[in-house]
C-alpha cells in the first residue's frame, strides 16, 4: 500500500485514467493503447498478491451487502408467522416497503465496488 | 370481456414488435451483433431490455392470481424476483461481463478449460430454457382463450411464430430494442388501468377488507361453476346450492357444508351470502397459472416460504435469458450500473401486480373459486369500471400481457438458440443461428400443444430451483474461488441441479401427496442449493490436482477493472 495515494497523484504525465469510463465513455473509446502492468501480466507473485487483494476487497463488499440483505429479509417470515394478525404490515412490507431498501443497498454496493476498483487502479498505475 | 377491443390490441402489440424488430434489423449486420449486439448497449437501454425480458407472464398475471387466491404470502414471489437481481449484482454482474464469453457454457469453458463441463452447462441451459418457455406458450394460449374463446394452443402458436421470426431475423441487437420497448409497454399497460381502478375503488368508498384473511364476499353473489372443482373449507360454510354437491342434487337449498373437502360438479350454481369467506378451489392438477404447490405450503408454511425465498434469490442469476444479457454491456462497470437500474425498474413494476391481486380479492373473489384467478388482471377493468372504458382498459392490459409473453419468450429463445448453435449444430454462423432458433422454439411448442397441463407456477418454480442449485454454485464459486476444478463443477451441477429437478418432477407427478416429505420435495431449494455448493467444494478439494493451470490469469481477468487497459479482452 502506498502511504497516501492521493498525494502522489500530482504527477501530470501519468498514464490516462479511465476510471470514469462507466458513465461517460463511449463504447468506441475502449483503451486503444496497451499499458500492461507487467507484474500482473507476467503473473509474478507480486502480481498475484495485487489481484488477490482486489478480489478480497470486492468479496468483502459483496458479502457485506449480502449480509444486510439476509438480515433485512431473513427474519420477516418468522415475524409474519409470529404476528398472524398483522396482515396489513405484511401487505405494506412485501408489497411496497422492501423495494426501496433493495435499490439503496444496490447503489451502496456499486459505489463501494467502483471505489475499490479506483483505489486499485491508482495503486497499480502510480507505483 | 369484450373481444372487439382485445383482439386489435393484441394484434397491435404483435405488429409493433415486428416493426421495432425490423428497425433493429437495419443495424444488425455482424455475427457479434447477432449474439451480443456488439457489446455496445448502454446501461439505460440495456436495463429496460433486461427488465422487459424478465417480467414474464408469470409475474404479470400469475402473481395477481396467486395473491387473489392465497393472500399476501404470495407477495414473496415479486420480492424474490427483484432481490434475485441484487444477489446477481453482488456476486456475479461485473466479473461475468469481464469473463468475455457469450453464454453460460462459454463461461464454464473459459473458467475451467473443460469441454465436458461446457456441454453439461449447455444441457442445463437448454433444459431450464425449455422449462421456462413452456409456461410462456401455455400462458399465451390461456390468455387468448379467456379473451376471445379461441382454441387453447392458438396463442402459443402466435407467440412462437412471432418470436422465431424476430429472433432469427435480427438476433440480439433487434431483440434489445424489442425488449426495451416492451418493458415500457408492459408498465403502461398495467399502470394506466391500475390508476383508473384505484380511482374506482376510491369512488366506491375505499373498502379495505382486501387485507382481511381469508377473502370474503362483499355482497351476495352467485357463482356458476363451469368445471368440476374440489373446494377445501377451513371452516363450515353456509351456501345456497342449485346443482350437485358431493354427489347429491340440490335445488335452491341452503346447505351448511362442514369443514373439509367438497366436490362441486360442473354446472352447479352457488350463491354466497354477504360477508362469507371465499373458499379456494383445489385444482393443482389443472393447467392454471395460480395452481401452485399449495399443498406443500399449507403443511409447512414457514419451510415453503424460506424455500421460495432461497430459490428466487439465488435462481435469478442462473436463468439463461438473464445471464446472456450481461454480455451485451460494454464493460463491467456498465454491467453493474445496469443491474441497479434493472432493480429499480423491476421494483416499480412489481408494485402493480399485488395491487391487482388486492383489488381482485375485493371485486372478483369468486375467481378463486372457479379457478380463473389468473384472469383477474384481465377481467378487473371490466368488472370494476365496465362500459367501453372498461373494455378499452381491458384491451390495454391484454396487449401488455401479450407483450410479456413475447418478450420473455424472445429472450429465452435467444439464449437457447445461442447454446444450440454453438454446441449442438455443426458450424457457427448466422444461418445456423437461424436453424437453432427454429429448434429452440419448436420443442417447447410441440410440448405445449401435445402435452399441455404442466401448471405454470410449478414450471416457473422448477426453473428457478434448478437454476439456483446448479448455476448459482458454478457462477459464485467460479468467480470467487481459485480451487474450483472441472470434476467439482460437473459433480456440483449434476448433484444440486439434478436433485432439484428430480424433486420437483416427483412432486408434479403426484408422488408423496402429503407429509413432510412432500414439502421437502415441493420446495427443494432449501436443501438442494447447499447440496450443490457442498458437492462442488468437496469434489474440487478431492481433485485438487485438476485445478486448471490458467486459473490465476482468468480470475485476474474477471476482477481487474477495464480501466487498467491490460485486461481488455477482445472476444
Amino acid at each position: 500500500m502506498p502511504q497516501d495515494p492521493a498525494e502522489r497523484r500530482v504527477v501530470v504525465t501519468g498514464p490516462p485514467r479511465r476510471t470514469r469510463t462507466g458513465s461517460r465513455g463511449r463504447p468506441g473509446h475502449a483503451p486503444a493503447r496497451y499499458r500492461p502492468r507487467t507484474e500482473i501480466d507476467e503473473q509474478t507473485t507480486l502480481g498475484h498478491t495485487y489481484v488477490r487483494s482486489l478480489m478480497r476487497s470486492q468479496l468483502r463488499a459483496a458479502l457485506a451487502g449480502f449480509a444486510v440483505l439476509v438480515l433485512l429479509v431473513g427474519p420477516l417470515p418468522l415475524l409474519f408467522a409470529a404476528l398472524p394478525d398483522a396482515r396489513r404490515l405484511q401487505w405494506a412490507l412485501l408489497g411496497f416497503g422492501l423495494y426501496p431498501p433493495l435499490v439503496l443497498l444496490a447503489r451502496w454496493y456499486v459505489r463501494r465496488a467502483e471505489r475499490n476498483e479506483r483505489d486499485f487502479v491508482r495503486l497499480v498505475e502510480d507505483r | 370481456m369484450n373481444s372487439g377491443y382485445a383482439v386489435p390490441a393484441v394484434a397491435l402489440v404483435v405488429v409493433a414488435t415486428v416493426l421495432v424488430g425490423a428497425f433493429g434489423l437495419r443495424v444488425s449486420r455482424t455475427t457479434s451483433d447477432f449474439y451480443v449486439a456488439s457489446r455496445t448497449v448502454g446501461p439505460r437501454l440495456n436495463a429496460a431490455a433486461i427488465s422487459g425480458e424478465y417480467l414474464s407472464a408469470a409475474s404479470f398475471l400469475g402473481i395477481a392470481g396467486l395473491v387473489l387466491v392465497q393472500g399476501p404470502d404470495m407477495l414473496w414471489y415479486p420480492v424474490g424476483y427483484t432481490a434475485g437481481y441484487l444477489v446477481l449484482l453482488l456476486f456475479v454482474a461485473a466479473p461475468l461481463r469481464r469473463s468475455g464469453a457469450y453464454t453460460l457454457p462459454d463461461f464454464a469453458e473459459a473458467r475451467l478449460a473443460s469441454r465436458p463441463v461446457r456441454r453439461l452447462a449447455g444441457a442445463f441451459v437448454v433444459g431450464v430454457g425449455w422449462l421456462y418457455l413452456l409456461p410462456q406458450l401455455q400462458g399465451a394460449g390461456l390468455t387468448l382463450t379467456v379473451l376471445t374463446g379461441a382454441p387453447d394452443s392458438l396463442g402459443g402458436v402466435i407467440v412462437a411464430v412471432v418470436v422465431t421470426a424476430t429472433v432469427a431475423a435480427g438476433g440480439m441487437r433487434s431483440i434489445t430494442f424489442v425488449q426495451a420497448f416492451q418493458y415500457w409497454l408492459k408498465l403502461t399497460a398495467l399502470l394506466v388501468p391500475a390508476l383508473f381502478l384505484v380511482v374506482a375503488w376510491q369512488g366506491d368508498g375505499a373498502p379495505r377488507h382486501a387485507f382481511a384473511e381469508p377473502a370474503a364476499f362483499r355482497e351476495q353473489r352467485a357463482v356458476h361453476v363451469d368445471d368440476t372443482v374440489d373446494l377445501t373449507l377451513e371452516a363450515p360454510l353456509t351456501v345456497t346450492v342449485t346443482g350437485t354437491v358431493d354427489g347429491r342434487r340440490h335445488d335452491a337449498t341452503a346447505l351448511r357444508l362442514p369443514a373439509g373437502t367438497h366436490r362441486i360438479e360442473r354446472g352447479t350454481r352457488l350463491t354466497f351470502a354477504r360477508g362469507s369467506a371465499v373458499p379456494a378451489a383445489d385444482r393443482s392438477a389443472d393447467g392454471t397459472m395460480s395452481a401452485s404447490l399449495a399443498a406443500g405450503r399449507a403443511e409447512r408454511p414457514l419451510y415453503a416460504t424460506y424455500g421460495l425465498i432461497l430459490a428466487t434469490f439465488l435462481g435469478t442469476m442462473g436463468l439463461p435469458h438473464v445471464v446472456v444479457r450481461f454480455y451485451t454491456s460494454p464493460h463491467g462497470v456498465a454491467a453493474r450500473r445496469t443491474t441497479v437500474a434493472v432493480l429499480a425498474l423491476i421494483g416499480c413494476f412489481y408494485l402493480l401486480p399485488p395491487l391487482y391481486g388486492a383489488l381482485g380479492r375485493l371485486y372478483a373473489p369468486e375467481l378463486a373459486l372457479t379457478g380463473d384467478a389468473d384472469a383477474a388482471v384481465l377481467l378487473l377493468p371490466d368488472r370494476m369500471i365496465g362500459g367501453p372504458g372498461g373494455d378499452l382498459l381491458g384491451a390495454l392490459v391484454a396487449g401488455g400481457a401479450f407483450a410479456a409473453f413475447l418478450s420473455t419468450a424472445s429472450g429465452l429463445t435467444m439464449a437457447v438458440a445461442g447454446v444450440l448453435t454453438q454446441d449442438v449444430l455443426p458450424s457457427r454462423g448466422v444461418r445456423h443461428f437461424r436453424l437453432g432458433t427454429g429448434l429452440a422454439m419448436a420443442v417447447p411448442l410441440a410440448a405445449a400443444v401435445v402435452v399441455g397441463g404442466l401448471p405454470v407456477a410449478d414450471a416457473v418454480g422448477l426453473a428457478f430451483a434448478v437454476s439456483a442449485s446448479s448455476f448459482c454454485p458454478l457462477l459464485v464459486l467460479g468467480i470467487w474461488w481459485r480451487r474450483l476444478t472441472p470434476p467439482g463443477a460437473a459433480a456440483g451441477m449434476l448433484v444440486g441441479g439434478g436433485s432439484a429437478f428430480l424433486a420437483v418432477t416427483a412432486t408434479m407427478a403426484g408422488l408423496p401427496a402429503t407429509g413432510s416429505l412432500h414439502a421437502l420435495l415441493a420446495w427443494p431449494a432449501l436443501w438442494s442449493v447447499p447440496l450443490g455448493f457442498l458437492t462442488m467444494v468437496l469434489v474440487s478439494l478431492a481433485t485438487a490436482s485438476r485445478v486448471p493451470p490458467g486459473t490465476a490469469a482468468i480470475l485476474a481477468r474477471f476482477h481487474l477493472p477495464e480501466s487498467l487497459g491490460a485486461t481488455e479482452v477482445k472476444a
